[in-house]
């Protein structure tokens, strides 16, 4: 019968509906592939991360599994000696723009990074790379939550949620390269900006960069 | 080096209003289509000479995206400039050449006399500060574009002559050593 798929990912059966994301099969079947930039929803990811990489039999090199679609019979490997090392240098690379100090960070604990950093066996420290993270004012304009850009990883779940879910359009990336941020139109603040303070993005963010603001 | 700060200065009530006429003759010519968002901020900025906020508040309403996006493509790409051009535009080189022989300390002498980050305009809009790829002229490095006039060989010293020539006050020679410059 057509719309149901069987794969094979990391030699685990599982059936799926045809045309599924690879990454969502995955996930959904209790295989977990590190992840920061898609979502249950996103139907295109950005596939910023990098994060994501399978080797799938019949391709080359390994593609990131959020912008594949499941096929009758495919062949998916989530570890491999390639895909660790992609995985690594991703991850060092998003370290080394993201502001560390587990200690210090409300989102200890509950951080994907320290989550993907436990499943893959990295370390939570640059080896090979400089940090060249820039010291940049944390807006506390809002009154129930805080954002310290210093700490974002740019995955785009909060402006992903800001223009899809609750449809405000209060936040975007703004500028290029290694000045790339997330902020309101004109870096007002989110205070002064359209946001509606819904605190919707807050939950989605995956590591310290919007966190709640502590009571009292 | 980013522009952190706030653009000091809003736009006067007559400004305003040419602002709001050739946005909407440009967004006319596009049929406020949100797929011409670049040739439209173009086409604003070849008229105004910048994207004021305002025109870019008036995009966004009329093409109905969120303000933000189209900041976010107003900052992402090089040719556009969010600040007014200055009376005076100084364009540094910082091409091979010109890095190598001390384009960044010419870029710093700037920064700190006319008291403005590379890509702003000062808030009299007297002058305006710029980085450039390559002039064309790399024997001469380091190079100074000044209103398209090229200094060459510019040392720290020749940046304080630049802006002597266009009248601007500088700290008296003690405060200089004392503060760099920087008071006032």
């Amino acid at each position: 019968m057509s719309g149901i798929v069987t794969v094979i990912i990391d030699e685990k059966q599982i059936t799926v509906p045809e045309g599924a994301n690879l990454l969502r099969a995955a996930l959904d079947n209790g295989v977990y592939i590190p992840h920061l930039c898609a979502n249950e929803e996103t139907e295109k990811p950005a596939a910023s991360c990098r994060l994501c990489f399978v080797e799938i039999d019949g391709f080359l090199n390994p593609v990131t599994a959020c912008t594949q679609q499941v096929k009758e019979g495919m062949v998916v490997r989530t570890r491999s000696r390639r895909i660790d090392r992609l995985v690594q240098t991703a991850f060092e690379l998003l370290l080394s723009n993201h502001r560390l100090g587990c200690a210090k960070c409300a989102r200890n604990g509950s951080c994907e990074l320290q989550k993907i950093a436990k499943e893959r066996g990295l370390k939570l420290k640059l080896t090979r790379l400089k940090s060249v993270v820039q010291e940049t004012p944390i807006d506390d304009s809002p009154e129930t939550f805080v954002y310290d850009a210093s700490r974002c990883v740019l995955c785009g779940q909060c402006i992903w949620v800001d223009r899809h879910r609750v449809k405000v359009g209060a936040i975007g990336f703004i500028r290029r390269g290694m000045s790339r941020k997330v902020a309101t139109f004109g870096e007002t603040g989110f205070a002064k900006s359209r946001c509606t303070q819904c605190g919707e993005c807050v939950k989605v963010c995956p590591v310290g960069a919007l966190i709640p603001k502590a009571q009292g | 080096m980013e522009p952190m700060e706030e653009p000091k200065e809003e736009p006067m009530e007559d400004e305003l209003e040419i602002i709001h006429a050739e946005v909407d003759s440009v967004l006319k010519r596009y049929e406020s289509n949100p797929e011409k968002l670049i040739p439209i901020l173009q086409g604003v900025q070849a008229k105004l000479g910048y994207l004021p906020k305002e025109a870019m508040l008036q995009i966004a309403d009329a093409v109905q995206i969120p303000e933000v996006e189209v900041y976010g493509v107003g900052t992402f790409y090089n040719q556009f400039r969010l600040n007014p051009p200055g009376k005076h535009q100084i364009k540094v080189c910082m091409g091979t050449a010109c890095h190598m022989t001390g384009g960044r300390i010419i870029m710093d002498s700037f920064e700190r006399r006319l008291e403005i980050p590379e890509g702003e305009t000062t808030p009299d809009r007297e002058f305006s500060l710029e980085r450039v790829a390559c002039v064309g002229c790399c024997a001469l490095a380091p190079v100074v574009l000044v209103d398209e006039e090229v200094e060459a060989k510019v040392r720290p010293t020749r940046v304080d002559g630049i802006l002597l020539g266009f009248g601007m006050e500088l700290p008296s020679a003690n405060n200089k050593q004392k503060e760099e410059g920087r008071e006032e």
